[in-house]
């Protein structure tokens, strides 16, 4: 029967008869491929990082003058300098077998990517739960400025007792940065602006402002300091590393915060409205959802995000007084996070941890091999690449295409 | 000239969507396609044309074997086609259109305007060659791509689905135009599932099912017949329905006016009503205020002017949730954009207008176990053919898609049912269970409104039929008014004869 027949791939629709939004077609495509395709991504950005180290080796330049005489030279400091780089990252990130004589030692390693994985994770998630709703929220940057100047000032002019201090902190950080990406939902929802241009401007606005705010010393600047950076977090407002690691409370309230996701996402009823809104706003609105309060709330939630991320900023990586840079880029890695992730809740924590993971060995090849850390930022390219185009990696990997769906 | 088909094969991945069609069209009659949505019609008619690649088989004309590589092939080879969707540029004129593509075979708009005039006085057509397309009706704007076609000498002619933005009257003409052609020699492939068409107009009729040549039928064969073929099964063409025992519910909207976005009535003062235990359908040709009517009622369009109430509480000014809340039913036009999300599972989509409170959500979490039982029940309830719940709603066919709207729309008590369009693009079987649904709901003892562009359906359901024409009703008029009657009064004209009980019925 048709039934059977219409259960297989349909047939492509005849020509001409649908319009289709191509951005949200985009955007969806981005979500809905399968993790197998996420790991062929890194997979192939890994080997093309792996031609990079080699190709920019000198060694391996000064063998390839001779490479016929004797191949074998190249050969050798080509997988020489390939191997060593990423048995350095592997090392620095993961474990060194050559230092496992205590156990501190052995956890280092790993206890690093975790440390650099914490705010990767929430702030992959602030833009996942954007994307879930249909949003692009480019404005991680200046959500977690918002949220890291406001969490770092109770951090350093506020006298709290412990634990208290830095949970007001985290909070006030949250609050902020929930309104500064509420606003472009906001808007969005009742002007019909697109969030990508609201949110990029919205990044320049907030870290000028955070700019001026750190020339004055009324606001942000350290009094005893003529650069433009805040005094240091008091004792209390600092999440206390694990003593001899560096890694501290943040990682755990990033997975507490995956649960949270997930049980949002997966489970709530309001999630459900978020996912309905994402995937077809015309059957939402038809459901009696109210698509413009979904979109206002997804843009809250997730400057919420991003303003703790901004928070464990402050409190958890750089307590010594922050500048404008103390987003560290982590609003934008946060995008290649969520989209590694597929913006499911598992997918942004294991992507979140392999970024935590580049920067831990990133660090560490640098400092053993003298390849630039830079590299790890042409993997993430790389992997934002590959994700973009998965026909690309469907053929370099052999796989079937598969029909239009 | 003869068109030949031998064995030819397409596949869309492991999907066979033609499996070794045989086909011969010769000159000088009409051929008919019969066979339901997905029965593999358009793209057997996109191989010949040369859109699609076979797989495997061969085109002949008269014995000769052809290579398509893509439409222009096909054309230069005399074969034409008249899409369902026209292909024509509203802004350009007549000749303007007819020229697009072929300029220099034409020979400029000079050529284009003379083929337009000889072509257009053979078959009288009366089409002047300057007139904007956008101003023409439907009809004659289906003739300027019919003239399109023959001024590139086609010596066969493809129909795809042509009737269904026609008027009643408008197919007639349009049948009459395909004979002439026909007797100047042409040879016509007319693609449709609409029954009686076929059996009005064809020489020949080969029906086709699940992409496979099933078998051919003469012209007397009974629409019964033909159906059976085409569905594999015997099927109930007709509803069955007792006779409408009337509640107290009642629909009312009265004067109701609504404006689209440059402030044109696109419903223009509409009253009528509906009792409980009574179908109301709403015919009429498409994009005459149905849409918009319907969406008035759920909430999705404020209203002008007006109002909407049901069993005496207030409709209009409501939001879509209130209205939803009150009790109403909906089912929309186009499922696919606005009844489902089709990346969703069947269970999700159960639930996609119950998202709030009991039985699905508990304390804001969705109640994983209530839901999936209740989708199951669904699916044994409706006979929705899927692998499971969990399976994507994009997956099933339209039909099962149907069935899973109908499921959540009927699976809480209703005030007021309302189905835009409920059959559109379903096989015949699914379309006995959705009107068996529709009667069952309606005997419930509320009311109910069907908005149909099939006048086979709105006959079928309705106990009385109001016809929409330029946003305003044309009349209200019993079920068991005559369909030419009823054509009329799709083309805005209310026939004397009918005015009298026309009025017994609106009262």
């Amino acid at each position: 029967m048709s039934e059977q027949l219409a259960k297989q791939a349909a047939p492509p629709p005849p020509e001409g008869e649908e319009q289709v939004d191509r951005s949200r077609e985009f955007m969806q495509r981005l979500m809905t491929g399968t993790p197998m395709l996420s790991v062929l991504a890194v997979v192939a950005s890994l080997v093309l990082g792996a031609l990079l180290i080699a190709f920019t080796d000198e060694r391996v330049a000064k063998t390839a003058g001779y490479f016929f005489a004797r191949p074998t030279d190249m050969l050798q400091a080509l997988w020489d300098s390939v191997a060593g780089a990423y048995t350095a990252m592997f090392q620095g990130s993961i474990l060194n077998i050559n230092r496992i004589d205590t156990l501190q030692q052995a956890l280092t390693p790993v206890s690093n990517t975790f440390y650099y994985a914490a705010p990767l994770i929430i702030a992959g998630l602030g833009v996942a739960i954007a994307f879930k709703v249909g949003l692009f929220n480019i404005g991680g940057q200046g959500q977690m400025l918002v949220g890291a100047a406001v969490a770092g000032w109770i951090g350093f002019s506020v006298e709290m007792p412990p634990i208290i201090h830095v949970t007001v902190a985290l909070i006030a950080g949250i609050g902020a940065a929930a309104i500064w990406g509420g606003i472009v939902g906001l808007l969005k929802a009742r002007t019909g602006a697109h969030e990508v241009i609201l949110t990029i401007m919205l990044n320049y606005v907030a870290y000028w402002a955070l700019v001026y705010a750190l020339r004055s010393p009324d606001l942000l600047r350290n009094p005893d300091n003529n650069n433009p950076i805040t005094p240091g977090m008091l004792e209390t407002a600092i999440l206390n590393p694990l003593p001899g690691f560096k890694v501290h409370a943040g990682f755990l309230i990033a997975l507490a915060v995956v649960v949270l996701y997930w049980w949002f996402i997966e489970r709530s009823s309001l999630g459900f409205q978020f996912r309905t809104v994402g995937l077809n706003p015309a059957a939402a609105k038809m459901a009696g959802m109210n698509v413009g309060l979904i979109t206002t709330l997804a843009m809250l939630f997730a400057g919420a995000f991003m303003g703790l991320a901004g928070g464990i900023q402050v409190t958890g990586q750089v307590t010594t007084g922050f500048t404008s840079h103390i987003d560290a880029g982590i609003g934008f890695d946060a995008i290649t996070v969520a989209l590694l992730g597929r913006s499911s809740p598992w997918g942004t924590l294991i992507a979140g941890i392999l970024f935590g993971a580049l920067k831990a060995g990133g660090y560490n090849m640098a400092a053993a091999e003298g390849v630039p850390i830079d590299l790890v930022l042409v993997l993430q390219s790389f992997i934002v690449l590959f994700i973009a185009a998965p026909a690309l990696v469907k053929t370099i990997f052999f796989l079937p295409k598969g029909g239009r769906k | 000239m003869t068109l030949e088909l031998k064995g030819i094969t397409k596949r869309f991945g492991t999907f066979t969507a033609n499996d070794r069609i045989n086909l011969k069209i010769e000159a000088g009659e009409i051929h008919c396609l019969l066979g339901e949505n997905g029965a593999g019609k358009s793209t057997m008619m996109n191989v010949l044309y040369g859109l699609y690649q076979a797989e495997e088989g061969e085109i002949l004309i008269d014995g000769k074997p052809q290579r398509f590589q893509g439409p222009g092939d096909a054309m230069r080879a005399g074969i034409g086609m008249v899409h369902q969707h026209f292909m024509l540029i509203p802004v350009f004129t007549v000749a303007e259109n007819v020229l697009l593509g072929h300029e220099r075979e034409l020979g400029g708009l000079k050529g284009a305007r003379k083929a337009v005039v000889e072509l257009s006085k053979r078959f009288g057509f009366d089409i002047d060659p300057d007139a904007l397309v956008q101003d023409l009706p439907v009809g004659v704007q289906q003739r300027v791509e019919i003239i399109k076609a023959l001024s590139l000498d086609a010596r066969v002619l493809v129909f795809d689905e042509p009737t269904a933005v026609l008027t009643p009257q408008e197919t007639d003409e349009l049948m009459n135009v395909m004979r002439q052609l026909r007797d100047d020699g042409t040879a016509i492939v007319f693609i449709t599932h609409k029954l009686r068409e076929v059996r009005e107009v064809a020489d020949r009729i080969t029906v086709i099912r699940l992409g496979k040549i099933v078998g051919s039928a003469e012209p007397t064969a009974s629409s019964n017949e033909l159906a059976s073929l085409m569905v594999g099964r015997d099927v109930s063409l007709t509803v069955d329905k007792d006779d409408a025992k009337f509640t107290d519910k009642k629909l009312e909207v009265t004067v109701l006016t609504v404006l689209d976005r440059i402030g044109q009535k696109v419903v223009n003062d509409v009253s009528f009503e509906v009792r409980g235990g009574e179908v109301l359908c709403i015919a009429g040709v498409q994009g005459n205020g149905q849409t918009e009517l319907t969406e008035a009622i759920i909430g999705l369009e404020k209203p002008a002017s007006g109002s909407i109430s049901l069993s005496g509480r207030r409709l209009t000014g409501k939001s879509v949730r209130e209205v939803l809340d009150s009790g109403v039913g909906f089912v929309p036009e186009d499922r696919k954009v606005d009844g489902l999300v089709s990346e969703f599972s069947v269970s999700e989509n159960i639930m996609l207008d119950r998202y709030k409170g009991a039985p699905f959500v508990k304390a804001g979490t969705i109640d994983f176990a209530t839901r999936n039982e209740f989708a199951e029940q669904a699916k044994t309830d409706y006979d929705v053919r899927a692998q499971s719940i969990h399976s994507p709603a994009g997956s099933l066919s339209g039909g099962n898609q149907q069935k899973v709207v109908l499921a959540r729309e009927l699976g809480r008590k209703l005030e007021l049912f309302v189905a835009s369009q409920p059959t559109r693009g379903l096989d015949v079987g699914s379309i006995e269970f959705v009107h068996k649904q529709i009667i069952a709901t309606r005997d419930t003892g509320i009311p109910v409104v069907v908005v149909s562009t099939e006048l086979d359906e709105v006959i079928g359901l309705a106990d009385r039929i109001a016809v929409m024409y330029r946003g305003g009703i044309v009349g209200i008029v019993p079920a068991d008014t005559d369909r030419e009657d009823l054509g009329l009064m799709m083309a805005g004209e209310m026939p004397e004869h009918l005015k009298a009980a026309a009025e017994e019925a609106a009262a």
